[in-house]
């Protein structure tokens, strides 16, 4: 199996565009080519094609002994993935919604998870989970969560967000090949489902050969010098926006996607930081104990000299709202984000 | 139970017309009057109603994703749930909630939009029961799609082992989402299950609405009478999609046609006529059920949407303080969302 890492460059050489959804399902295709040991399995996987175009066509080639229907009981269909996983398999094991992880929590966070850690490195759980995540249509508090910080706090499971077609594509190829326990979150607004319109930002060139985006390797999205902006996901779209509005007003924001939290790029962060001095960390999960006060943290830690100003735009610590007005209210927009960024620079 | 019935189908007629203005001719799950995913109950009515014609306010139920008929079968406010559907302040839950997340504490009755998720809160409500020495009991309402949930299994176990008085009713409409019944479950007669628990199990087939209140009956009778908890499994039938939107690709137009040809309304109007109710009574039934509805859908459209900064409020009964009434971010509070 070929791999080659591409400069993310390359990719705008490509003149074949995706959704985000086909760039994940190519590259789950690819794999399964190759490797009769990757399997997926979830709910409405098969005939569906999953309910946000997750595996939308991979039943046609690959039959129902490898695109799985299974009954809801996430506990054990996730637990069988682990199972499976540990016998040397490969499966891809499909979370329909992130909020629904309680229901099999406990064979994510103390059984695929830790049982390499626990048999002292003598077990492995090369498997994927995969997630829909995200709010912004309404679903209301148990259908629309992001819940990033929740997966990359315990520790044992790589955890990786996408929020282009191309990263989509590359960081799907990496975690199926990697021998440890992925976790896989797409927002369901960056897939590009006919029913859930998807910002212009996602959809992008995709070189149909296979290539992989190193695990822990942050994209600067947007060069700038007056103000790091760094984020994930829905988010990155969303903060490159505000960016354009800044640029208009001639403040010059340096837009950083995380594209994976465990392992996180901790060095591209803090360079940022260095060359600007300001930090603004953007987050759709919750503003306590998440994504935003790590990211803070960690400049803290290694370059707290370099900080002149830190703002944090999550939300804010509210179960997510149905009614438009108040889920618009707590899920961070674009002029959340440009109000940040002036606060950090301390303008009015 | 033929008002019930007729009610909680018109109010999903009305729903599905009021859903899809402005989603048409693109769908768009986020545009339109009513947010969110909408999932309709048309072909389950002989559940909610036959079920909930034996219980009083004071007992509980629980119901699923797919709520309003036994919403409407329990006594749910109507105009404040129609207002909770459409997302305004005076709705149920103020607008946080939604259709899959309708309270409302007057009737007892509660929601969860997680599979199988309703029936321990169910076996909760029938613990506080035996525990104050009340005769009232609970019902937790479940799809054939969550019987191989833990939730479930573990709730029938608990229910049984403490005699509590809680029935639990399966509703067969054959699909979850897109999987019908045989690919989830090898036993046809889910009732069945209940033997594994020592416990009553009856099925009603064929969207019999008569069954399933002599059925319930019994079922809550002996709940009511402490003598411990029942499974009901109760043939139903999925008129949609799974949920509005659902280009139910997976499902052939024979089964589609099959369910529409066993309609519980039907059926019920079948035996009223053969008990000599004649048409005008059942006349005067449908059209005082479209009055209710339409005043419900005309009144929750009236009334206002929540103020965003009310987003911050109920996330604690008692908030400590600083904690719901601080100023998320750093945005004025004129800030308004961009899609």
């Amino acid at each position: 199996m070929a791999q080659q890492e591409r400069d993310p460059a390359e990719e705008r050489q490509t003149d074949r565009s995706l959704t985000m959804s086909r760039a994940m399902v190519e590259a789950i295709a690819h794999e399964m080519r190759e490797d009769d040991e990757v399997f997926y399995m979830g709910e409405d996987v098969a005939d569906y094609g999953g309910i946000f175009d997750s595996t939308e066509g991979l039943l046609e080639e690959f039959g129902r002994d490898r695109i799985m229907d299974v009954p809801i009981s996430e506990t054990a269909y996730i637990g069988a993935a682990v199972g499976a996983a540990q016998a040397g398999m490969r499966p891809i094991a499909e979370l329909m919604f992130v909020d629904f992880f309680g229901v099999g929590m406990d064979q994510i966070y103390n059984q695929m998870a830790k049982n390499t850690y626990m048999s002292g490195g003598s077990v492995s759980v090369p498997m994927v989970l995969t997630a829909a995540v995200g709010g912004t249509y309404n679903d209301a508090a148990q259908h629309s969560q992001a819940l990033y910080g929740t997966f990359a706090h315990l520790p044992g499971m790589k955890v990786v967000v996408p929020s282009t077609a191309y990263d989509a594509k590359g960081l799907m190829h990496n975690a199926i090949r990697d021998d440890d326990p992925v976790v896989y979150l797409f927002h369901k607004r960056l897939m590009g489902i006919g029913w859930l319109p998807a910002p212009d930002g996602p959809k992008t060139p995709v070189p149909e050969d296979d290539y992989t985006i190193p695990f822990g390797s942050a994209d600067v999205k947007r060069e700038g010098t007056d103000v790091t902006v760094v984020t994930l996901g829905l988010h990155v779209h969303r903060a490159l926006e505000a960016a354009d509005d800044l640029a208009d007003d001639g403040i010059d924001a340096e837009v950083i996607d995380l594209r994976t939290l465990v392992p996180l790029d901790t060095e591209t962060v803090r360079d940022s930081v260095a060359k600007t001095g300001r930090l603004v960390v953007v987050d759709e999960d919750y503003r306590s104990f998440g994504v935003t006060g790590e990211i803070v943290a960690r400049v803290a830690e290694d370059g707290l000299a370099d900080l002149e100003a830190v703002e944090r735009v999550a939300v804010p610590d509210v179960p997510l709202p149905y009614a438009r007005p108040m889920e618009n209210e707590v899920i961070p927009d674009a002029e959340d984000i440009t109000d940040a960024v002036r606060a950090a620079r301390g303008d009015e | 139970m033929y008002e019930a019935m007729v009610t909680a189908r018109q109010y999903e007629e009305r729903l599905q017309e009021e859903y899809l203005e402005g989603k048409q001719p693109a769908f768009d799950i986020s545009a339109g009057p009513i947010p969110g995913e909408l999932h309709l109950a048309a072909g389950h009515e002989a559940s909610g109603a036959g079920v909930c014609q034996h219980l009083r306010d004071d007992d509980t139920v629980t119901a699923p994703h797919r709520p309003h008929h036994i919403a409407v079968a329990k006594g749910v406010d109507l105009k404040r749930m129609t207002a909770e559907i459409f997302g305004r302040e005076t709705g149920l839950s103020k607008g946080k909630g939604g259709h899959m997340h309708l309270f409302d504490p007057d009737v007892n009755f509660a929601c969860s939009g997680i599979i199988a998720e309703g029936c321990p809160p169910a076996v909760g409500a029938g613990l506080a029961a035996k525990k104050r020495n009340t005769d009232s009991v609970a019902v937790a309402f479940l799809g054939e799609g969550a019987i191989d949930q833990g939730a479930f299994l573990e709730s029938l176990n608990l229910a049984a082992v403490q005699n509590l008085p809680v029935v639990f009713v399966v509703e067969d409409n054959d699909w979850a989402i897109s999987m019908p019944k045989d690919r989830v479950t090898d036993v046809k007669n889910g009732a069945r299950r209940a033997d594994g628990f020592d416990m009553p199990g009856t099925r009603v087939d064929a969207d019999d609405a008569v069954a399933v209140y002599e059925a319930a009956r019994e079922a809550i009778g002996r709940a009511r009478d402490r003598n411990g908890p029942s499974l009901l499994e109760v043939q139903v039938h999925r008129r949609m999609g799974h949920f509005m939107g659902d280009p139910e690709a997976y499902r052939s137009d024979e089964d589609k046609a099959a369910a529409e040809r066993r309609d519980s309304i039907d059926r019920l109007e079948s035996d009223l006529r053969a008990h000599d109710v004649d048409d005008e009574t059942i006349d005067e039934l449908r059209s005082s059920a479209r009055e209710r509805v339409e005043e419900a859908i005309e009144w929750a459209k009236e009334q206002p949407e929540p103020e965003p900064a009310a987003a911050h409020e109920d996330v604690f009964s008692n908030p400590p303080s600083g904690v719901t009434d601080s100023e998320p971010n750093v945005a004025e509070p004129e800030a308004g969302g961009d899609d």
